[in-house]
């Protein structure tokens, strides 16, 4: 299979603390990835370099085979790079529909227009409400957002990232803070994204990632552990050392 | 207000600030130079409005753009033979766009407090300019004989000001439309991203720095143009025109009417100019007081300005007078 984002000894250290330490991780085309790791394994640290956020102190980063390593964020994201974010960052004040439509109007240069009224045009209006009637947003579409329960949020997070049209998603646990008798709905929406986005997912509920991931990475201390299917992460020793053995200890 | 889920038609209530200006003509014939003052105020309100209201960008520097326009106009019809009103609008326009484009492109990397400094270095600088190359400007006794001719080569400045009056709320409107459309266009929806969220919005691919960079130097234009038509009524520039006090002045008229709500730049010059007028007659020293009573009344009790207290009292016009649509 293709990959279609790559690190090559990335590495990132603030000042002694080392938090990417030669990181070598490849996404394959429609892959449902899952990094895990225990708090301060730097997996948010990395999710920021992939996405521009944050500079890597060496090492480089390939999105589709080209060499991002130094382009912005909006660069990043033109190239098919999407991401949601672990704290709901959302226009809060805006409609459902407008978080969406603002990120469909980036992607097809709507949103310089300068003259014709935004609710004018019905093609980012329909494809808005396509991606919220698919995540079953629908009935919020005129819903300020701070309005929506916190679950529905996060869901508003990842339509605004399938706005984008990505062939990379990065969801930043898209389930924390979710209540645990709505993060049910998180995963039976996260189960029903097109298969042909990459997806790599930073989770923190087990349950979710073993349900949901075809392959696993566990990151410590900055260092790639190992990486393998669900079955192989769940029998390996060092796994149960480092991580499940503290969660389930 | 803006956006995707907005209606864009205009309300009826929408055309009362026009009606009420065509009344004012008729009503008060002996005020029309304090009318047109309001007006020139108004679209110098709209233009922050535009950066402050709906870019969230914060500035104590508009006055810079106010003032290269004011004596852009104020050169070109002492100093030189041009006198064509429109022309040297245009030239104020030009002029300040560029200024606009030039600053906007160096501070707006900065946030917040380091932002609102260089934007009152930017003018503070201008006005120490206009006050020492005072073969142009004047210096500090101003600009006088500055020669404006006829409105499209037909109307001629009258002493009554009815000429000026008109030309004011002529260009007032077509600021008020482009500003509109503005606000209403995808690019105005974008700005709101940028206010409610910058960071989100560099998430979704938006170049947050170049889009805040050209509607600043929209609005430094039309603040341009405001200034130029300053000079043009009162055939006169001063250095009050630039600085800290007139960019604070504006701010002040802005935040009483109610930032971010378009109407809020017409309500606030006009509370804001006919307090001052009225209260520099009955109390020539201490009128500065009774400004800073209001402002404090509407800061403590009038979040909002006085649209949103109106929006709260009177639900009717919160569909309409603030032109905050619900999804259709």
């Amino acid at each position: 299979m293709a990959t279609v984002l790559e690190t090559r000894k990335l590495c990132k250290s603030f000042g002694a603390l080392t938090v990417a330490d030669n990181i070598d991780f490849r996404l394959e085309a429609g892959a449902r990835h899952a990094l895990i790791g225990p708090n301060g394994a730097g997996k948010t640290t990395l999710v920021n370099m992939l996405m521009g956020a944050l500079a890597p102190s060496s090492g480089s980063i390939l999105l589709g085979g080209e060499d991002v390593t130094r382009a912005p964020q909006s660069a990043r994201v033109r190239r098919g790079l999407g991401r949601t974010f672990q704290v709901t960052t959302l226009f809060r004040n805006l409609p459902v529909l407008d978080n969406v439509a603002l990120g469909i109007a980036e992607r097809d240069g709507t949103s310089t227009r300068l003259w014709k009224p935004a609710a004018r045009h019905q093609g980012i209006r329909d494809e808005s409400m396509a991606h919220l009637g698919a995540l079953g947003l629908a009935d919020d579409a005129a819903t300020r957002v701070a309005d929506l329960p916190y679950g529905k949020q996060r869901l508003v997070e990842i339509a605004i990232a399938l706005g984008l049209k990505p062939k990379v998603l990065l969801l930043d646990e898209p389930a924390a803070g979710v209540p645990s008798h709505e993060s049910e709905l998180i995963l039976r929406n996260l189960g029903k994204l097109p298969a042909e986005i990459a997806i790599l997912i930073i989770e923190h509920d087990m349950d979710l990632v073993f349900r949901f991931a075809r392959r696993i990475t566990v990151l410590v201390q900055g260092v790639v552990l190992v990486e393998g299917t669900p079955e192989e992460i769940a029998r390996d020793r060092r796994v149960h050392d480092v991580y499940l053995g503290e969660a389930h200890a | 207000m803006s956006g995707y889920t907005a209606d864009p038609r205009i309300r009826w209530t929408e055309w009362l600030p026009w009606l009420a200006a065509i009344g004012f003509f008729f009503l008060m014939p002996g005020y029309l130079s304090l009318g047109a003052r309001i007006l020139i105020f108004i679209l110098f309100a709209l233009s922050l409005d535009l950066i402050l209201g709906y870019a969230g960008i914060i500035t104590l520097g508009h006055s810079a753009f106010f003032g290269l326009g004011a004596y852009t106009a104020g050169a070109l019809g002492a100093h030189t033979a041009i006198s064509d009103p429109l022309l040297q609008l245009v030239a104020a326009a030009a002029l300040s766009a560029l200024l606009g484009l030039a600053t906007g492109a160096v501070i707006l990397r900065t946030r917040a407090l380091t932002l609102l400094m260089l934007t009152l270095a930017i003018t503070a600088i201008l006005l120490e300019i206009a006050n020492k190359w005072t073969s142009l400007t004047g210096g500090a006794d101003g600009l006088s004989g500055v020669k404006v001719g006829e409105v499209l080569g037909m109307f001629r400045f009258d002493l009554y000001g009815k000429t000026a009056f008109f030309y004011c709320l002529a260009i007032l409107f077509i600021g008020w439309y482009v500003v509109r459309r503005i606000v209403y266009s995808p690019y105005g929806a974008m700005l709101t991203g940028i206010r409610e969220n910058a960071s989100r919005m560099q998430a979704i691919g938006a170049p947050v720095y170049w889009r805040l960079v050209v509607i600043y130097a929209i609005s430094a234009t039309m603040a341009g143009i405001a200034g130029a038509l300053l000079t043009q009524v009162n055939q006169f520039v001063g250095l009050n025109v630039l600085g800290l006090e007139p960019s604070g002045d504006i701010l002040v008229m802005l935040i009483l009417g109610g930032v971010g709500r378009l109407y809020g730049a017409f309500i606030g010059p006009v509370v804001y100019l006919i307090a001052q007028d009225y209260l520099a007659k009955q109390y020539p020293e201490y009128w500065y007081l009774g400004i800073g009573v209001l402002l404090i009344v509407v800061v403590l009790f009038a979040r909002g300005g006085i649209l949103g207290v109106l929006d709260r009292w009177l639900p009717f016009l919160r569909r309409a007078s603030s032109a905050r649509a619900s999804a259709r």
